[in-house]
């Protein structure tokens, strides 16, 4: 309707306009690609080079540091105290100084320059393994050789099996990535743009304009204006920063193509054990992810993310939209805002069990519940989830959010006119069966 | 013709009855008062042909139909709370609102273009409302409400907020609204204020309506026989002068001028036989009726029905 056009239009532009859009829309992404830039910015920035001085006095560790790009190790067969005191005469950044015997092997490092804690981190892990193999040959005879061949290397691999008999490998790792980060966004969303309704609302209320707009429209067609046209701001929002972060990561990448080329190699890869990536091996990593993308639905996973972004949304902003009606000023929100923020923060906790088991009941029943399954079932999409599941988890929060909205519009069309009053859960039980 | 019929409207709250059987016959080309203390029931009525809410029971017609949806066009409100959008420019504001009532947006540019010109505030049409003062958002308000040129206006307390240079400028604008053919509701606690401008009213207390009428027909009704006489002289001589047919209520002297107040126990009174009976006698300086104010009906009617209760504080609305 035309009139609805117009609120919805009203709403837009007066909140894109507005200086904290554009501020926030630019700062977002630069805060997102800093995300992901700076890390490996630093690591090419690592460029320090180092060499240390190895004093083995117990003899068991020459030649057992391993050289890197950026760091030396050089055995010298000298005194301590010699070396100590022509060390600020010397080419060396630090002194690495090990004595004792086996098992009490201590080891200290003298330093003009700070080694990095990794650097030690290296030193004292070479120290251990070559302590440990020379305890294991002493005491038990077994060889370094003998005991990598002993150690065993398991992967699990899961693999899904449905009823035709068809199997399906999928990573849980990744599919907790993508269903996590989806529900985040719209966990996010639905907050950030449903405190705005609310606090839109509470704009029109105190600034007494809602009574002249309702003379030319009706509240339901006012809320539902404001509702969308909110949603609008936060999708162009979303989109801004998408395309933003898509265009700062590639100059940066760009930027930093000649340092991360002359990088170690295994700079990088340090940086990405350092972020959790896992052990895997890169080269290796590419593939596999490939390979777990190309079996996760991600059609059906960017339709479902749009209607559960938008769903969840429309849901609980209907109800942000009643509590700004019932209230005078954004202080008095704080009693209704509890049975809003409960299921949502559930639903958010309890994400978290659900990635663990993704089939599991609990999993199931939140997913078709309005109230959580714009979250829950975001986590367990990537997992695949049944046709008929999703169909009836959509399905049912189509229907909430229809009786959110005709809960809303009756309280809403009553509260925006109530001035003064403290409202409490039983009046607002009333509100829903005034007469229009 | 009626331009506005109200027919036997209920209105209750969870708590209290807000209107009780209300029946008014709006006459076009009028100024109609609605006019009762505060929480009597006027913002509901008001509020119900604006059809922000709907009455429990009863009908209302605009030009004899049914009010609906396609009625709001017609009409124009400027509320008692009034109020705009802060942040939102003047003229992007009006220019909504206006749309909001139907208004295509290029007539709707070049009408307020017009009045800002009549109101002489052209230059506030980029400012935001924030930076306006109470009074000068009370002007583009009025504008907002008559934009669109309804054939009814409904103005509730319109005068409060403004100083008395635009107090009038809004009265003159409200008497012209009506000369070219528009019909305004004209909602008040404030009594003085409707003798001046309004052809006919409607009293309501306590949901209930309990007068209306013409002004003039109302004050006949009302008149309460009595006059005021000032004159110079003996007063000995005045009281032998009136016949029998006077109560005196009240005689002040001051500078050898003096006042008196007199009532007639019969209809037969009147200005002309005053003057006929005290011409001998007396220097008069003036002779006139008594008219009773609006007010003074209001508290006389209030307390025939409720004599204990005839203060102008309501229950809550």
């Amino acid at each position: 309707m035309n009139k609805i056009s117009l609120i919805i239009k009203r709403e837009y532009l007066t909140r894109v306009k507005k200086k904290s859009f554009v501020i926030m829309t630019i700062l977002g992404p630069l805060l997102m690609a800093a995300l992901m830039i700076v890390p490996i910015w630093l690591s090419t920035q690592d460029q320090d080079f180092q060499i240390i001085e190895v004093i083995d006095e117990t003899g068991l560790f020459i030649n057992q540091f391993e050289n890197t790009k950026t760091l030396r190790f050089e055995h010298q067969f000298v005194n301590i105290e010699a070396a100590k005191d022509s060390f600020y005469n010397s080419k060396y950044t630090s002194i690495l100084y090990i004595t004792g015997i086996g098992k009490q092997s201590t080891a200290k490092m003298y330093y003009k320059k700070q080694p990095g804690l990794n650097t030690i981190s290296k030193i004292e892990s070479t120290i251990e393994d070559g302590i440990r193999n020379i305890e294991l040959k002493e005491q038990f005879n077994i060889s370094k050789e003998q005991l990598e061949q002993i150690n065993p290397i398991v992967n699990v691999e899961t693999i899904f099996r449905n009823v035709d008999g068809g199997e399906e490998t999928k990573s849980s790792t990744i599919s907790s990535v993508l269903g996590f980060g989806g529900a985040i966004i719209i966990y996010m969303f639905i907050f950030l743009y449903g405190v705005q309704v609310m606090r839109g609302v509470i704009e029109e209320k105190t600034s007494r304009i809602v009574e002249i707009i309702i003379s030319s429209v009706k509240p339901f067609q006012l809320m539902l204006g404001k509702i969308v046209g909110i949603a609008l701001v936060g999708l162009t929002q979303f989109l801004l920063w998408i395309i933003l972060t898509g265009i700062i990561i590639s100059i940066a990448q760009v930027a930093l193509q000649q340092n991360i080329e002359v990088a170690d190699t295994a700079a990088i890869e340090e940086v990405m054990k350092a972020q959790g990536a896992g052990n895997v091996d890169t080269t290796n990593m590419g593939n596999q992810i490939q390979a777990v993308i190309d079996e996760i639905p991600i059609f059906t996973l960017l339709i479902s993310f749009l209607f559960y972004f938008l769903g969840g949304y429309l849901l609980y902003g209907a109800l942000f939209a009643a509590i700004g009606s019932a209230v005078d000023s954004e202080a008095d929100t704080q009693q209704f805002m509890m049975p809003i923020t409960i299921p949502l923060i559930f639903a958010f906790v309890v994400a978290q069990t659900v990635i663990q088991n993704p089939d599991g009941s609990l999993a199931f029943w939140l997913s078709l519940f309005p109230l959580t399954s714009p979250i829950i079932m975001m986590v367990r999409i990537p997992f695949g989830v049944e046709t008929w599941e999703l169909l009836l988890s959509m399905f049912l929060l189509v229907l909430g959010f229809i009786g959110t909205t005709w809960v809303a519009g009756r309280i809403y069309r009553t509260g925006i006119l109530m001035y003064g009053k403290k409202v409490n859960y039983k009046e607002l039980w009333k509100w829903l069966f005034y007469k229009g | 013709m009626d331009i506005l019929h109200v027919k036997r409207v209920y209105k209750n709250y969870a708590s209290h009855t807000a209107l009780y059987n209300i029946s008014l016959h709006v006459p076009q080309q009028s100024i109609f008062g609605l006019l009762g203390p505060n929480g009597a029931g006027k913002t509901s009525l008001i509020r119900i042909i604006n059809q922000i809410t709907a009455p429990d029971k009863g009908e209302v017609y605009f030009e004899r139909e049914i009010l609906s949806q396609k009625h709001i066009s017609q009409i124009g409100y400027l509320p008692e709370e009034r109020g705009l959008y802060k942040k939102m420019g003047v003229g992007e504001q009006a220019l909504y609102l206006a749309q909001l009532k139907g208004m295509n947006k290029n007539e709707a540019k070049v009408k307020l273009k017009k009045w800002f010109q009549k109101f002489e505030i052209e230059n506030w049409w980029d400012k935001k409302v924030e930076e306006l003062s109470k009074g000068m958002a009370q002007k583009v308000q009025f504008i907002t409400t008559v934009l669109h040129e309804p054939k009814l206006l409904i103005l509730d307390e319109p005068f409060s907020g403004f100083d008395p240079i635009n107090t009038n400028l809004i009265k003159k604008e409200i008497l012209e609204l009506r000369d070219k053919g528009s019909t305004i509701i004209f909602s008040t606690h404030n009594m003085e204020s409707v003798e001046e401008i309004c052809d006919h009213i409607a009293l309501i207390n306590k949901s209930k309506k309990i007068l209306d009428g013409k002004v003039n027909e109302i004050k006949n009704t009302y008149r309460s026989n009595s006059y005021e006489i000032i004159f110079e002289g003996n007063m000995i001589a005045f009281s032998n002068a009136l016949w029998t047919g006077f109560e005196i209520l009240s005689t002040t002297t001051e500078r050898g001028r003096t006042t008196v107040k007199v009532k007639g126990t019969d209809d037969r009174m009147s200005v002309n036989l005053l003057i006929g009976a005290l011409i001998k006698d007396v220097k008069i300086i003036s002779v006139h009726e008594i008219t009773p104010s609006m007010n003074d009906i209001f508290i006389q009617k209030v307390s025939e029905i409720n004599p204990e209760d005839i203060s102008e504080g309501g229950s809550d609305e």
